[in-house]
Protein backbone atom coordinates (compact mmCIF):
# COMPACT_ATOMS: atom_id res chain seq x y z
CA UNK A 1 0.00 0.00 0.00
CA UNK A 2 3.00 2.51 -0.78
CA UNK A 3 1.63 5.73 -2.33
CA UNK A 4 3.04 9.13 -3.36
CA UNK A 5 2.52 10.16 0.42
CA UNK A 6 2.88 7.03 2.30
CA UNK A 7 4.70 4.03 2.68
CA UNK A 8 3.55 0.75 3.67
CA UNK A 9 3.37 1.54 7.72
CA UNK A 10 5.53 0.32 10.26
CA UNK A 11 4.68 -1.02 14.10
CA UNK A 12 4.91 3.31 15.21
CA UNK A 13 2.94 4.21 12.02
CA UNK A 14 0.14 1.50 12.76
CA UNK A 15 -0.20 3.05 16.40
CA UNK A 16 -0.83 6.48 15.26
CA UNK A 17 -2.91 5.63 12.00
CA UNK A 18 -5.44 3.49 14.86
CA UNK A 19 -5.02 6.92 17.05
CA UNK A 20 -6.40 9.29 14.11
CA UNK A 21 -8.96 6.61 13.69
CA UNK A 22 -10.12 7.30 16.75
CA UNK A 23 -9.71 10.92 17.28
CA UNK A 24 -11.83 11.25 13.87
CA UNK A 25 -14.53 8.72 14.80
CA UNK A 26 -15.04 10.65 18.07
CA UNK A 27 -15.41 14.09 16.21
CA UNK A 28 -17.92 12.78 13.69
CA UNK A 29 -19.74 10.79 16.50
CA UNK A 30 -19.80 14.07 18.27
CA UNK A 31 -21.03 15.83 14.91
CA UNK A 32 -24.14 13.36 14.19
CA UNK A 33 -24.97 13.49 17.89
CA UNK A 34 -25.33 16.85 18.09
CA UNK A 35 -27.49 16.33 14.79
CA UNK A 36 -29.75 13.88 16.22
CA UNK A 37 -30.24 16.20 19.21
CA UNK A 38 -31.48 18.65 17.23
CA UNK A 39 -33.95 17.17 15.35
CA UNK A 40 -35.08 15.50 18.35
CA UNK A 41 -35.56 18.46 19.96
CA UNK A 42 -37.34 20.40 17.06
CA UNK A 43 -39.45 17.20 16.82
CA UNK A 44 -37.83 16.72 13.11
CA UNK A 45 -37.75 12.52 14.24
CA UNK A 46 -41.36 11.93 14.85
CA UNK A 47 -42.49 9.41 12.80
CA UNK A 48 -45.86 11.47 11.63
CA UNK A 49 -42.98 13.45 9.75
CA UNK A 50 -41.94 10.57 7.97
CA UNK A 51 -44.92 8.55 7.82
CA UNK A 52 -46.23 10.73 4.10
CA UNK A 53 -43.31 9.06 2.26
CA UNK A 54 -44.41 5.32 3.03
CA UNK A 55 -48.22 6.35 1.48
CA UNK A 56 -48.06 6.32 -2.10
CA UNK A 57 -49.82 10.04 -1.81
CA UNK A 58 -47.11 12.00 -1.37
CA UNK A 59 -45.06 10.25 -4.12
CA UNK A 60 -48.12 10.40 -6.51
CA UNK A 61 -48.96 14.19 -5.63
CA UNK A 62 -45.38 15.89 -5.35
CA UNK A 63 -42.48 13.70 -5.86
CA UNK A 64 -42.84 11.80 -9.00
CA UNK A 65 -44.32 14.75 -10.50
CA UNK A 66 -41.68 16.98 -9.68
CA UNK A 67 -38.90 14.23 -10.75
CA UNK A 68 -40.98 13.77 -13.97
CA UNK A 69 -40.74 17.58 -14.85
CA UNK A 70 -36.73 17.42 -13.56
CA UNK A 71 -36.24 14.63 -16.04
CA UNK A 72 -38.58 16.52 -18.88
CA UNK A 73 -36.74 19.70 -18.70
CA UNK A 74 -33.54 18.01 -18.22
CA UNK A 75 -34.02 15.35 -21.45
CA UNK A 76 -35.44 17.81 -24.05
CA UNK A 77 -32.19 20.29 -22.87
CA UNK A 78 -29.96 17.29 -23.61
CA UNK A 79 -32.06 16.46 -27.15
CA UNK A 80 -31.78 20.04 -28.33
CA UNK A 81 -28.73 21.08 -27.10
CA UNK A 82 -26.55 18.12 -28.58
CA UNK A 83 -27.02 18.74 -32.15
CA UNK A 84 -26.73 22.59 -31.63
CA UNK A 85 -23.91 21.43 -29.36
CA UNK A 86 -22.67 20.15 -32.63
CA UNK A 87 -23.01 22.52 -35.08
CA UNK A 88 -21.09 24.87 -32.87
CA UNK A 89 -18.18 22.82 -32.27
CA UNK A 90 -18.05 21.91 -36.07
CA UNK A 91 -18.29 25.52 -36.86
CA UNK A 92 -15.65 26.64 -34.47
CA UNK A 93 -12.90 24.41 -36.40
CA UNK A 94 -13.68 25.72 -39.56
CA UNK A 95 -11.26 27.20 -42.52
CA UNK A 96 -13.69 29.80 -42.96
CA UNK A 97 -12.64 32.99 -40.64
CA UNK A 98 -16.58 34.52 -41.03
CA UNK A 99 -17.97 30.97 -39.59
CA UNK A 100 -15.03 30.18 -37.08
CA UNK A 101 -15.65 33.49 -35.24
CA UNK A 102 -18.63 34.33 -35.09
CA UNK A 103 -19.10 30.23 -33.25
CA UNK A 104 -16.31 31.28 -31.58
CA UNK A 105 -18.54 34.07 -30.21
CA UNK A 106 -21.62 32.51 -28.93
CA UNK A 107 -19.73 29.47 -27.62
CA UNK A 108 -17.18 31.71 -25.49
CA UNK A 109 -19.98 34.30 -24.74
CA UNK A 110 -22.58 31.80 -23.23
CA UNK A 111 -19.98 30.16 -21.18
CA UNK A 112 -19.10 32.86 -19.57
CA UNK A 113 -22.76 33.85 -18.13
CA UNK A 114 -24.49 32.04 -15.36
CA UNK A 115 -27.51 29.87 -16.75
CA UNK A 116 -29.49 31.06 -14.08
CA UNK A 117 -29.07 34.71 -15.65
CA UNK A 118 -30.10 33.00 -19.02
CA UNK A 119 -33.26 31.37 -17.64
CA UNK A 120 -34.06 35.15 -16.01
CA UNK A 121 -33.65 36.44 -19.47
CA UNK A 122 -35.72 34.09 -21.58
CA UNK A 123 -38.52 33.71 -19.03
CA UNK A 124 -39.05 37.68 -19.37
CA UNK A 125 -38.28 37.20 -23.46
CA UNK A 126 -41.41 34.88 -23.73
CA UNK A 127 -43.70 37.02 -21.27
CA UNK A 128 -42.93 39.94 -23.29
CA UNK A 129 -42.36 38.46 -26.82
CA UNK A 130 -44.20 35.27 -27.33
CA UNK A 131 -48.04 34.11 -26.69
CA UNK A 132 -46.91 30.72 -24.47
CA UNK A 133 -48.78 30.54 -21.86
CA UNK A 134 -48.17 31.25 -18.27
CA UNK A 135 -47.84 27.45 -17.14
CA UNK A 136 -45.95 26.18 -19.63
CA UNK A 137 -43.72 29.29 -19.48
CA UNK A 138 -41.10 28.01 -17.01
CA UNK A 139 -40.81 24.88 -18.78
CA UNK A 140 -39.81 26.85 -21.57
CA UNK A 141 -37.37 29.08 -20.10
CA UNK A 142 -35.25 26.59 -18.27
CA UNK A 143 -35.03 24.25 -20.90
CA UNK A 144 -34.02 27.67 -22.81
CA UNK A 145 -31.08 28.29 -20.27
CA UNK A 146 -29.90 24.87 -20.29
CA UNK A 147 -29.75 24.60 -24.02
CA UNK A 148 -28.19 28.15 -24.60
CA UNK A 149 -25.34 27.41 -21.60
CA UNK A 150 -24.75 23.48 -22.77
CA UNK A 151 -24.85 23.80 -26.39
CA UNK A 152 -21.49 26.08 -26.02
CA UNK A 153 -20.26 23.47 -23.44
CA UNK A 154 -21.00 20.35 -25.66
CA UNK A 155 -19.87 22.39 -28.45
CA UNK A 156 -16.15 22.18 -26.63
CA UNK A 157 -16.66 18.51 -25.97
CA UNK A 158 -17.45 17.84 -29.25
CA UNK A 159 -14.20 19.93 -30.53
CA UNK A 160 -12.05 18.01 -28.00
CA UNK A 161 -13.79 14.92 -29.37
CA UNK A 162 -12.73 15.65 -33.00
CA UNK A 163 -9.17 17.13 -31.77
CA UNK A 164 -8.18 14.30 -29.96
CA UNK A 165 -8.45 11.14 -33.15
CA UNK A 166 -4.91 10.96 -34.85
CA UNK A 167 -4.36 13.23 -37.45
CA UNK A 168 -3.81 10.38 -39.96
CA UNK A 169 -7.83 9.46 -39.45
CA UNK A 170 -8.79 12.55 -41.39
CA UNK A 171 -5.10 12.52 -43.96
CA UNK A 172 -6.49 9.01 -45.21
CA UNK A 173 -9.72 10.56 -45.68
CA UNK A 174 -8.38 13.05 -48.24
CA UNK A 175 -6.02 10.68 -49.80
CA UNK A 176 -8.69 8.68 -51.11
CA UNK A 177 -10.52 11.94 -52.19
CA UNK A 178 -12.88 12.60 -49.42
CA UNK A 179 -14.20 16.06 -49.80
CA UNK A 180 -14.00 18.11 -46.32
CA UNK A 181 -17.53 17.48 -45.27
CA UNK A 182 -17.79 14.05 -46.51
CA UNK A 183 -14.55 13.73 -44.41
CA UNK A 184 -16.45 15.57 -41.22
CA UNK A 185 -19.31 13.60 -41.58
CA UNK A 186 -18.29 10.45 -42.42
CA UNK A 187 -15.16 9.75 -40.74
CA UNK A 188 -14.73 12.22 -38.04
CA UNK A 189 -17.70 12.56 -36.82
CA UNK A 190 -19.07 9.28 -36.07
CA UNK A 191 -15.43 9.01 -33.88
CA UNK A 192 -15.82 11.66 -32.03
CA UNK A 193 -19.10 11.17 -31.20
CA UNK A 194 -18.46 7.85 -29.51
CA UNK A 195 -15.17 9.03 -27.77
CA UNK A 196 -17.25 11.73 -26.34
CA UNK A 197 -20.33 9.74 -25.08
CA UNK A 198 -18.99 9.38 -21.82
CA UNK A 199 -18.05 13.36 -21.22
CA UNK A 200 -21.97 13.77 -22.50
CA UNK A 201 -23.64 11.02 -19.89
CA UNK A 202 -21.08 13.20 -17.53
CA UNK A 203 -22.84 16.57 -18.92
CA UNK A 204 -26.29 15.20 -18.00
CA UNK A 205 -25.62 15.38 -14.47
CA UNK A 206 -24.99 18.78 -14.63
CA UNK A 207 -27.97 19.51 -16.49
CA UNK A 208 -30.59 17.27 -13.85
CA UNK A 209 -28.78 19.68 -11.18
CA UNK A 210 -29.43 22.70 -13.05
CA UNK A 211 -33.19 22.03 -13.51
CA UNK A 212 -33.56 23.23 -9.74
CA UNK A 213 -33.13 26.85 -10.56
CA UNK A 214 -35.93 27.02 -12.21
CA UNK A 215 -38.08 25.83 -9.32
CA UNK A 216 -37.08 28.12 -6.70
CA UNK A 217 -36.44 31.08 -9.66
CA UNK A 218 -39.20 31.05 -11.87
CA UNK A 219 -41.95 28.46 -10.06
CA UNK A 220 -41.00 25.78 -12.69
CA UNK A 221 -42.40 22.68 -10.61
CA UNK A 222 -39.66 20.32 -10.58
CA UNK A 223 -38.80 18.47 -7.76
CA UNK A 224 -37.15 20.97 -5.37
CA UNK A 225 -40.66 23.12 -5.95
CA UNK A 226 -43.08 20.69 -5.50
CA UNK A 227 -40.79 19.52 -2.34
CA UNK A 228 -41.58 23.06 -0.50
CA UNK A 229 -45.53 22.38 -1.74
CA UNK A 230 -44.86 18.97 0.17
CA UNK A 231 -43.20 20.18 3.19
CA UNK A 232 -46.09 22.71 3.76
CA UNK A 233 -48.60 20.27 3.53
CA UNK A 234 -46.97 17.97 6.08
CA UNK A 235 -44.99 20.46 7.90
CA UNK A 236 -41.69 18.17 7.60
CA UNK A 237 -39.02 20.26 6.11
CA UNK A 238 -36.05 18.51 7.26
CA UNK A 239 -37.84 14.83 6.22
CA UNK A 240 -38.77 16.41 2.46
CA UNK A 241 -34.87 18.18 1.95
CA UNK A 242 -33.56 14.48 3.11
CA UNK A 243 -35.60 12.57 0.85
CA UNK A 244 -35.24 15.47 -2.14
CA UNK A 245 -31.77 15.04 -1.81
CA UNK A 246 -31.84 11.15 -1.90
CA UNK A 247 -33.65 10.89 -5.03
CA UNK A 248 -31.08 13.78 -7.04
CA UNK A 249 -28.05 11.37 -5.74
CA UNK A 250 -29.39 8.39 -6.81
CA UNK A 251 -30.54 9.53 -10.11
CA UNK A 252 -26.97 11.57 -10.84
CA UNK A 253 -25.16 8.56 -9.38
CA UNK A 254 -26.88 5.82 -11.91
CA UNK A 255 -25.83 8.59 -14.63
CA UNK A 256 -22.29 9.21 -13.14
CA UNK A 257 -21.93 5.40 -12.79
CA UNK A 258 -23.31 4.88 -16.21
CA UNK A 259 -20.61 7.37 -17.65
CA UNK A 260 -17.41 5.56 -16.41
CA UNK A 261 -18.66 1.88 -17.37
CA UNK A 262 -19.12 3.19 -20.45
CA UNK A 263 -15.87 4.95 -20.78
CA UNK A 264 -14.12 1.49 -19.53
CA UNK A 265 -16.41 -0.25 -22.05
CA UNK A 266 -15.14 2.39 -24.58
CA UNK A 267 -11.41 2.32 -23.83
CA UNK A 268 -11.52 -1.47 -23.94
CA UNK A 269 -13.14 -1.93 -27.16
CA UNK A 270 -10.77 -3.02 -30.11
CA UNK A 271 -12.61 -1.09 -32.49
CA UNK A 272 -12.13 2.44 -31.60
CA UNK A 273 -9.21 4.44 -31.61
CA UNK A 274 -8.73 4.51 -28.26
CA UNK A 275 -9.21 7.99 -27.91
CA UNK A 276 -11.91 8.14 -25.19
CA UNK A 277 -13.48 11.38 -23.30
CA UNK A 278 -13.77 10.51 -19.72
CA UNK A 279 -16.26 12.12 -17.45
CA UNK A 280 -13.69 14.23 -15.44
CA UNK A 281 -12.62 15.65 -18.98
CA UNK A 282 -15.72 18.06 -19.69
CA UNK A 283 -13.74 20.08 -16.68
CA UNK A 284 -10.38 19.84 -19.13
CA UNK A 285 -12.12 20.54 -22.45
CA UNK A 286 -12.49 24.22 -20.59
CA UNK A 287 -9.08 24.56 -20.24
CA UNK A 288 -6.15 25.38 -22.44
CA UNK A 289 -5.30 21.81 -23.46
CA UNK A 290 -7.72 21.64 -25.96
CA UNK A 291 -5.90 24.57 -28.39
CA UNK A 292 -7.08 27.80 -28.75
CA UNK A 293 -7.28 29.99 -25.91
CA UNK A 294 -8.07 30.04 -22.81
CA UNK A 295 -12.44 29.91 -22.24
CA UNK A 296 -13.96 32.60 -20.41
CA UNK A 297 -16.29 30.62 -19.31
CA UNK A 298 -14.13 27.95 -18.27
CA UNK A 299 -15.39 25.61 -15.59
CA UNK A 300 -18.36 24.41 -17.56
CA UNK A 301 -19.00 20.85 -15.18
CA UNK A 302 -20.01 22.14 -12.06
CA UNK B 1 -31.35 54.73 -22.60
CA UNK B 2 -29.40 53.78 -19.87
CA UNK B 3 -31.77 55.93 -17.21
CA UNK B 4 -33.04 52.96 -15.15
CA UNK B 5 -29.83 52.02 -13.81
CA UNK B 6 -29.90 55.59 -11.44
CA UNK B 7 -33.73 54.33 -10.43
CA UNK B 8 -32.35 51.20 -8.15
CA UNK B 9 -30.01 52.63 -5.13
CA UNK B 10 -30.80 49.18 -2.93
CA UNK B 11 -28.32 47.85 -4.32
CA UNK B 12 -26.77 49.72 -6.94
CA UNK B 13 -25.74 48.11 -10.07
CA UNK B 14 -22.34 48.23 -9.13
CA UNK B 15 -23.66 46.93 -4.93
CA UNK B 16 -24.77 44.45 -6.47
CA UNK B 17 -22.17 43.12 -8.57
CA UNK B 18 -19.91 44.22 -5.49
CA UNK B 19 -21.92 41.66 -3.25
CA UNK B 20 -21.41 39.12 -6.28
CA UNK B 21 -17.67 39.50 -5.67
CA UNK B 22 -17.79 39.29 -2.30
CA UNK B 23 -19.11 35.92 -2.23
CA UNK B 24 -17.24 34.68 -4.64
CA UNK B 25 -13.80 35.56 -2.61
CA UNK B 26 -15.48 34.58 0.97
CA UNK B 27 -16.32 30.99 -1.30
CA UNK B 28 -13.44 30.83 -2.77
CA UNK B 29 -10.94 30.82 0.32
CA UNK B 30 -13.56 28.49 2.32
CA UNK B 31 -13.71 26.21 0.19
CA UNK B 32 -9.86 26.24 -0.67
CA UNK B 33 -9.34 25.51 3.10
CA UNK B 34 -12.04 23.21 3.19
CA UNK B 35 -11.31 21.29 0.12
CA UNK B 36 -7.73 20.56 1.02
CA UNK B 37 -9.02 19.03 4.18
CA UNK B 38 -10.90 16.81 2.39
CA UNK B 39 -8.26 16.19 -0.04
CA UNK B 40 -6.18 15.47 2.51
CA UNK B 41 -8.65 13.31 4.35
CA UNK B 42 -9.22 11.25 0.62
CA UNK B 43 -5.54 10.52 0.63
CA UNK B 44 -4.66 9.88 4.06
CA UNK B 45 -3.51 6.01 5.33
CA UNK B 46 -6.63 6.11 7.86
CA UNK B 47 -9.28 4.24 6.04
CA UNK B 48 -11.67 6.30 8.12
CA UNK B 49 -10.94 9.65 7.17
CA UNK B 50 -10.97 8.09 3.63
CA UNK B 51 -13.98 6.61 3.39
CA UNK B 52 -15.33 10.16 4.93
CA UNK B 53 -13.92 11.91 2.32
CA UNK B 54 -14.86 9.76 -0.63
CA UNK B 55 -18.62 9.82 0.86
CA UNK B 56 -18.44 13.21 0.99
CA UNK B 57 -17.20 14.35 -2.35
CA UNK B 58 -19.88 11.75 -3.87
CA UNK B 59 -23.03 12.81 -2.10
CA UNK B 60 -22.18 16.71 -2.20
CA UNK B 61 -21.59 16.87 -5.85
CA UNK B 62 -24.51 14.66 -7.12
CA UNK B 63 -27.06 17.25 -5.24
CA UNK B 64 -27.41 20.55 -7.15
CA UNK B 65 -26.39 23.48 -4.93
CA UNK B 66 -29.83 24.80 -5.31
CA UNK B 67 -30.92 22.52 -2.84
CA UNK B 68 -27.92 22.98 -0.87
CA UNK B 69 -28.34 26.97 -0.53
CA UNK B 70 -32.13 26.62 -0.07
CA UNK B 71 -31.26 23.98 2.58
CA UNK B 72 -28.96 26.52 4.69
CA UNK B 73 -31.72 28.77 5.01
CA UNK B 74 -34.74 26.73 5.99
CA UNK B 75 -33.44 23.45 7.37
CA UNK B 76 -30.25 25.08 9.36
CA UNK B 77 -30.95 28.32 10.34
CA UNK B 78 -34.85 27.66 10.95
CA UNK B 79 -34.51 24.47 12.04
CA UNK B 80 -31.38 23.91 13.43
CA UNK B 81 -30.72 27.72 14.56
CA UNK B 82 -27.35 28.10 12.56
CA UNK B 83 -27.45 31.48 12.51
CA UNK B 84 -24.27 32.39 11.61
CA UNK B 85 -23.53 35.12 14.81
CA UNK B 86 -26.39 37.27 13.34
CA UNK B 87 -30.02 37.94 13.85
CA UNK B 88 -29.98 40.37 10.60
CA UNK B 89 -31.84 38.42 7.77
CA UNK B 90 -29.51 40.04 4.88
CA UNK B 91 -26.30 39.36 6.80
CA UNK B 92 -27.62 36.03 7.78
CA UNK B 93 -28.54 35.15 4.20
CA UNK B 94 -25.05 36.38 2.65
CA UNK B 95 -23.29 33.95 5.56
CA UNK B 96 -25.52 31.09 4.97
CA UNK B 97 -24.99 31.55 1.14
CA UNK B 98 -21.06 31.16 1.41
CA UNK B 99 -21.91 28.28 3.74
CA UNK B 100 -23.43 26.63 1.29
CA UNK B 101 -20.93 27.62 -1.45
CA UNK B 102 -18.36 26.66 0.55
CA UNK B 103 -19.88 23.18 1.26
CA UNK B 104 -20.45 22.24 -2.37
CA UNK B 105 -17.48 23.92 -4.18
CA UNK B 106 -14.58 22.26 -1.88
CA UNK B 107 -15.62 19.03 -2.71
CA UNK B 108 -14.92 19.80 -6.54
CA UNK B 109 -11.54 21.58 -4.99
CA UNK B 110 -11.14 18.13 -3.55
CA UNK B 111 -11.06 16.59 -6.48
CA UNK B 112 -8.80 18.87 -7.86
CA UNK B 113 -5.85 18.84 -5.50
CA UNK B 114 -6.63 15.06 -5.34
CA UNK B 115 -5.76 14.77 -9.26
CA UNK B 116 -2.44 17.02 -8.65
CA UNK B 117 -1.39 14.19 -6.30
CA UNK B 118 -1.86 11.77 -8.32
CA UNK B 119 0.15 13.20 -11.01
CA UNK B 120 3.13 13.39 -9.01
CA UNK B 121 4.93 10.09 -9.93
CA UNK B 122 5.89 7.55 -7.08
CA UNK B 123 9.16 6.80 -7.91
CA UNK B 124 9.62 10.60 -7.17
CA UNK B 125 8.37 9.90 -3.77
CA UNK B 126 10.50 6.71 -3.74
CA UNK B 127 13.74 8.48 -4.39
CA UNK B 128 13.27 10.95 -1.80
CA UNK B 129 12.51 8.72 0.98
CA UNK B 130 15.83 6.47 -0.60
CA UNK B 131 17.71 9.93 0.14
CA UNK B 132 16.61 9.71 4.00
CA UNK B 133 13.99 12.92 3.77
CA UNK B 134 11.37 12.24 6.22
CA UNK B 135 7.70 12.44 5.62
CA UNK B 136 7.41 16.41 5.80
CA UNK B 137 10.29 17.04 3.87
CA UNK B 138 8.98 14.55 0.84
CA UNK B 139 5.68 16.60 1.14
CA UNK B 140 6.93 19.82 1.19
CA UNK B 141 9.81 19.66 -1.31
CA UNK B 142 8.69 16.75 -3.62
CA UNK B 143 5.33 16.29 -3.46
CA UNK B 144 3.16 19.71 -3.21
CA UNK B 145 5.24 22.17 -5.01
CA UNK B 146 4.56 20.02 -7.91
CA UNK B 147 0.71 18.71 -7.15
CA UNK B 148 0.05 22.56 -6.34
CA UNK B 149 1.37 23.63 -9.72
CA UNK B 150 -0.62 20.98 -12.06
CA UNK B 151 -3.58 21.93 -10.67
CA UNK B 152 -4.03 25.63 -11.08
CA UNK B 153 -5.71 25.07 -14.50
CA UNK B 154 -8.59 22.76 -12.92
CA UNK B 155 -8.50 25.22 -9.63
CA UNK B 156 -9.10 27.96 -12.02
CA UNK B 157 -11.90 26.17 -13.72
CA UNK B 158 -13.65 25.60 -10.28
CA UNK B 159 -12.91 29.39 -9.09
CA UNK B 160 -14.79 30.56 -12.85
CA UNK B 161 -17.69 28.07 -12.21
CA UNK B 162 -18.30 29.32 -8.45
CA UNK B 163 -18.05 33.57 -9.44
CA UNK B 164 -21.21 31.75 -11.79
CA UNK B 165 -22.51 29.79 -9.30
CA UNK B 166 -22.57 32.57 -6.74
CA UNK B 167 -26.43 33.84 -8.38
CA UNK B 168 -27.91 30.65 -7.02
CA UNK B 169 -27.47 32.72 -3.70
CA UNK B 170 -30.69 35.01 -5.50
CA UNK B 171 -32.57 31.82 -4.34
CA UNK B 172 -32.39 32.82 -0.61
CA UNK B 173 -32.84 36.47 -1.16
CA UNK B 174 -28.76 37.91 -0.97
CA UNK B 175 -29.13 40.87 -2.73
CA UNK B 176 -26.73 39.90 -5.82
CA UNK B 177 -26.14 40.42 -9.09
CA UNK B 178 -29.14 38.12 -10.16
CA UNK B 179 -31.38 39.38 -8.13
CA UNK B 180 -30.94 42.35 -9.25
CA UNK B 181 -31.46 41.60 -12.69
CA UNK B 182 -34.61 40.00 -11.78
CA UNK B 183 -35.82 42.56 -9.97
CA UNK B 184 -34.80 45.11 -13.25
CA UNK B 185 -35.96 42.99 -15.70
CA UNK B 186 -39.45 42.45 -14.45
CA UNK B 187 -40.32 46.15 -14.09
CA UNK B 188 -38.07 47.71 -17.18
CA UNK B 189 -39.10 47.43 -20.56
CA UNK B 190 -35.33 47.11 -21.74
CA UNK B 191 -35.24 43.50 -21.25
CA UNK B 192 -32.39 42.85 -24.11
CA UNK B 193 -30.13 46.20 -22.64
CA UNK B 194 -30.54 44.80 -19.14
CA UNK B 195 -29.56 41.29 -20.25
CA UNK B 196 -26.80 42.66 -22.13
CA UNK B 197 -25.56 44.73 -18.88
CA UNK B 198 -25.27 41.95 -16.52
CA UNK B 199 -24.07 39.43 -18.99
CA UNK B 200 -21.29 41.89 -19.74
CA UNK B 201 -20.68 42.35 -15.77
CA UNK B 202 -20.19 38.49 -15.56
CA UNK B 203 -17.44 37.85 -18.67
CA UNK B 204 -16.02 41.08 -16.54
CA UNK B 205 -15.46 39.38 -13.63
CA UNK B 206 -14.73 35.64 -15.10
CA UNK B 207 -12.73 36.85 -18.59
CA UNK B 208 -9.56 37.82 -16.67
CA UNK B 209 -9.48 36.05 -13.95
CA UNK B 210 -9.38 33.22 -16.49
CA UNK B 211 -6.96 34.34 -18.72
CA UNK B 212 -4.47 35.00 -15.94
CA UNK B 213 -5.21 31.57 -13.97
CA UNK B 214 -4.97 30.05 -17.60
CA UNK B 215 -1.73 31.87 -18.46
CA UNK B 216 0.20 31.11 -14.90
CA UNK B 217 -0.96 27.57 -15.15
CA UNK B 218 0.86 26.73 -18.69
CA UNK B 219 3.98 28.92 -16.94
CA UNK B 220 3.85 26.64 -13.91
CA UNK B 221 2.95 23.54 -15.37
CA UNK B 222 5.86 20.71 -14.78
CA UNK B 223 6.44 19.44 -18.09
CA UNK B 224 7.12 15.86 -17.86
Amino acid sequence: MTSVLYDAPGPKAKRRNVLFSVVFFVLLALLLWWVWQTLDDKGQLKWSLWEPFTTSEAWTTYLLPGLADTLKAAALAMVIALPLGAVLGIARMSDHRWVRIPAGAVVEFFRAIPVLLLMLFANEFYVRSTGIPSDERPLYAVVTGLVLYNASVLAEIVRAGILSLPKGQSEAAMAIGLRKSQTMSSILLPQAVTAMLPAIVSQLVVIVKDTALGGVMLGFTELLNTRSTLAANYANVIPSFIVVAVIFIVLNFILTSFASWLEGRLRRSKRSTGAVLGADKVDDVNAAEVGGTYGTGAGGSI
Amino acid sequence: MFDFLSDYDNPTLLGAFWVTVQLTVFSAVGSLIWGTLLAAMRVSPVPLMRGFGTAYVNLVRNIPLTVIIVFTSLGLANIFGVTMGTEELKVRAFRLAVLGLVAYTAAFVCEAIRSGINTVPVGQAEAARAIGLSFSQVLRLVVLPQAFRSVIGPLANVLIALTKNTTVAAAIGVAEAALLMKEMIENEAQTLLIGAVFAFGFVVLTLPTGLFLGWLSKRLAVKR
